[in-house]
């Protein structure tokens, strides 16, 4: 196993939302899961901040880590094998990773909640949805049975399932998909949170649902001006929605950046292979570009740069040294040793 | 790098012909006496031609028969009714070994790179199994040289060939999908959903080492995806699909410039647009409600509960899949087959408000 993140974070790597009050702000967060393999390093040294009324995107290949960090904020890590073993999540300024079991259990559902992407799977089967909707108020604010029904109805209206009041006694798997996911974004708002982080909540779902989907997420963003942590691999979601970006590689954040400036020049490499990688009609007929290579093993991650295996601007230094987060301009950061020349269209 | 023209592919003779196919799945109840209730209508209907050569793209919501067809195409189910004809001869017909001479042209390529390969078998069994049913094709003493050749083809490593599944990425599970689906030679490959489950770079890869499969072999794809970009980028012509039906079918350009198809604009229009700068000029479709159940479908045109521009017409009669009479005349691409009553283009995508469709259920 290669530990290569011993380097000191250098002044440049200045946080990129910094000086903005943050809803969340997550410092130098560091996951790793102890397996029979080794350990895996999945989350090394990730910084986020997300502001109030804020999208903020986090990208990445399978296994980059942004489930994991996900779960390490919400506090819902599989432990063990997985632990955390570094860094600051402050959320409304108070440090999550420092609170006992109960008050960490009190933030979440009723100060942030989690939307996954497999909502037949993250449903009880055998509860109707309005007892699952219903039992939100119950524990939390520890309302009656029937007043709990009736909230829940409201809920399921809220979120635009026709025929609330016939359905509350349905069970999920009488829903459709988009139904389902409704029914999740309607237990994750129950409770009104300030931060919402939704794992790939459109997916599993077809094009036509997942515009029905994300709108209604947007709506209700807008109208609690709640923070929002969309996860996914998907670019054409992401520039629809997203107000700043992530983007993550083998556990670590390696571009952040508004949503405008990224799509226009990416600062890293891996962002632009990422980009670059995407059928476009004027290409037909061309191969599509594909980055070459593999993602690391994440009990073995290549010292210095780990992309650097994949990357065409590698150079020697990339091979010993870990880039820091350099700050490209106000609010974007790029941890590439060549973003000037990545920025510029190099390839 | 070029890749051949796609007009020039298209002009070949239709190396399949599908007629009117038809896969209902019976729905019963009882558990002694089981009697028939009713019947999931998973295809109802359904044509199209596959020219030599050509890349035929199928696009739909799930539940709208892709997969079924895509199954009745290679053997895995049969039809109902209707006909596949291979080189002018109905397949559904035959039996025996004439059938099975057939079936060997006509391969699958499966969805999901996780759950598709027998974990239990090593690469080279699980590519050089379809010499167990046709051991024609390669005497036992050649296969192990077959497989590593095939490894080979699909940029695997030959030396792979013991290894196991669950020692590959995604990416390179496919391509042992992939090369498996290639081991008879086959002329015609039916592939469903061979990208859905891949990141966006390692799609790139699979995409890519399709097309250069075909340009070698000769080889006509059947490629079922969701993902309205990939099949754009690797088809030659779309067909959509809607429970059980095609809407619309035509080259990409016709589909996807052109479309005059109410549930084509709609899901096209709902495909997130990889440019932020585009958010505000996306003339959205929102499409109200779910898809009717396959087991009661809609009279009439299947989509009309749907639908903004239903009329009473729509519920009565079932809009053919033909070139609408309004442009029968014209030249351009319009002119293409679409099975609604009041098939038109849309005016210019991005002026308008988004548009509510359907009734809000
Ligand atoms: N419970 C676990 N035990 C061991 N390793 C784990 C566990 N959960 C996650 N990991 C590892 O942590 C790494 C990061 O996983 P994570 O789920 O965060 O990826 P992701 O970016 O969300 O990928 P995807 O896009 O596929 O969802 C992976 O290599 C994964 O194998
Ligand atoms: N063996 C079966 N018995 C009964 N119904 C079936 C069977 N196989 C498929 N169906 C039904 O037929 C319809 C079409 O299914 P099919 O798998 O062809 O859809 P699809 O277009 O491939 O969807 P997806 O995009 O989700 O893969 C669905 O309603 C499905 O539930
Ligand atoms: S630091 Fe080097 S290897 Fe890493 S992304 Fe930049 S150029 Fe590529
Ligand atoms: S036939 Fe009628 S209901 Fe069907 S798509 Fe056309 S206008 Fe809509
Ligand atoms: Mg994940
Ligand atoms: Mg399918």
């Amino acid at each position: 196993m290669t530990q290569n993140d011993h380097q000191p974070r250098t002044d440049e790597a200045a946080p990129p939302t910094a000086g903005r009050p943050g809803l969340l702000d997550v410092r130098d967060l560091r996951v790793e899961f102890r397996t029979r393999d080794g350990i895996a390093q999945a989350v090394n040294g990730v910084d986020l901040a997300v502001t109030a009324g804020q999208t903020l995107a986090v990208l990445g290949e399978s296994g980059s880590g942004k489930s994991v960090t996900a779960q390490a904020v919400m506090g819902i890590l599989d432990s063990p094998p997985g632990f955390v073993t570094g860094g600051e999540i402050l959320f409304q300024g108070r440090d999550l990773l420092k609170l006992g079991k109960e008050e960490r259990r009190k933030v979440r559902g009723a100060k942030m909640a989690m939307i996954f992407q497999d909502a037949l799977s993250s449903l009880n089967p055998v509860l109707s949805v309005g007892a699952q909707l219903g039992e939100m108020y119950t524990v939390h604010e520890g309302l009656s049975r029937k007043a709990a029904r009736g909230k829940a109805v409201e809920l399921m209206q809220r979120v635009g399932i026709p025929a609330a009041e016939a359905r509350v006694s349905d069970y999920p798997h009488q829903f459709s998909g988009g139904m389902r996911q409704r029914i999740m974004i309607a237990m994750a708002l129950a409770l009104e949170p300030d931060l919402i982080i939704a794992d790939e909540p459109t997916t599993a779902l077809d094009v036509t649902v997942q515009a029905q989907v994300m709108d209604l997420l947007a709506e209700l963003q807008r109208e609690f001006t709640m923070g929002l942590i969309l996860i996914t691999h998907d670019l054409g979601v992401v520039a629809d929605v997203a107000d700043t970006i992530a983007v993550m590689y083998a556990g670590r954040i390696v571009e952040t950046s508004p949503v405008h400036q990224l799509y226009k020049a990416p600062a890293h490499p891996y962002t632009r292979g990422l980009l670059d990688s995407i059928p476009r009609v004027d290409l037909k007929g061309q191969q599509l570009y594909a980055i070459k290579g593999l993602p690391p093993n994440l009990t073995a991650i290549p010292p210095g740069c780990p992309f650097n295996p994949r990357c065409p601007l590698a150079r020697d230094i990339c091979r010993t040294d870990l880039p820091p987060l350099y700050e490209v301009a106000p609010g974007r950061a790029s941890a590439c040793h060549f973003w000037k020349e990545t920025l510029d269209g190099a390839r | 790098m070029e890749r051949g023209e796609g007009a020039a592919r298209k002009a070949g003779e239709p190396i399949l012909e599908i007629r009117d196919l038809v896969k209902h799945y019976p729905l019963t109840q009882g558990i002694v006496f089981r009697k028939q209730i009713g019947a999931v209508k998973a295809v109802d209907g359904v044509s199209f031609d596959l020219h030599k050569g050509e890349t035929l793209g199928i696009v739909g919501e799930s539940g709208c028969g892709k997969s079924t067809v895509a199954k009745m195409l290679v053997g895995l189910e049969q039809p109902t009714s209707g006909q596949i004809l291979y080189q002018g001869e109905d397949i559904t017909r035959l039996s025996g070994r004439a059938l099975k001479a057939v079936r060997r042209n006509i391969q699958m390529v499966f969805q999901d790179p996780y759950t598709s390969l027998n974990p239990r078998m090593t690469v080279g069994d699980i590519v050089g199994e379809p010499y167990e049913i046709h051991p024609e094709v390669a005497p036992k003493g050649e296969r192990r040289k077959k497989v590593q050749d095939l490894l080979d083809v699909v940029g695997l490593n030959p030396e792979y060939i013991n290894r196991y599944p669950h020692q590959f990425s995604g990416g390179q599970r496919q391509r042992i999908g992939i090369a498996r689906g290639l081991a008879l030679r086959p002329e015609i490959i039916v592939a469903d959903e061979p990208v859905s489950a891949l990141d966006v770079s390692v799609q790139a890869q699979v995409v890519n080492l399709l097309e250069q499969l075909q340009d070698e072999f000769d080889l006509s794809y059947v490629f079922i995806a969701h993902d309205l970009s990939v099949v754009r980028h690797i088809s030659d012509r779309v067909a959509v699909m809607y429970l059980g039906r095609l809407a619309e079918i035509g080259t990409d350009a016709q589909i996807y410039e052109h479309p005059t198809h109410p549930y084509t604009q709609a899901l096209l229009s709902a495909v997130p647009v990889p440019d932020p700068e585009a958010r505000d000029r996306r003339g959205r479709i929102l499409l109200a409600g779910d898809v009717p159940s396959p087991a009661d479908p809609p009279s009439g045109c299947r989509f009309r509960t749907r639908c903004w521009k239903a009329q009473a017409l729509c519920a009565e009669v079932v809009p053919p899949l033909e070139v609408p009479e309004r442009f029968r005349d014209s030249e351009g691409p319009e002119r293409h087959d679409s099975a609604c009553h009041f098939a038109a283009e849309r005016d210019a995508v991005g002026s308008e408000q988004d548009e509510r469709g359907g009734c809000p259920a």
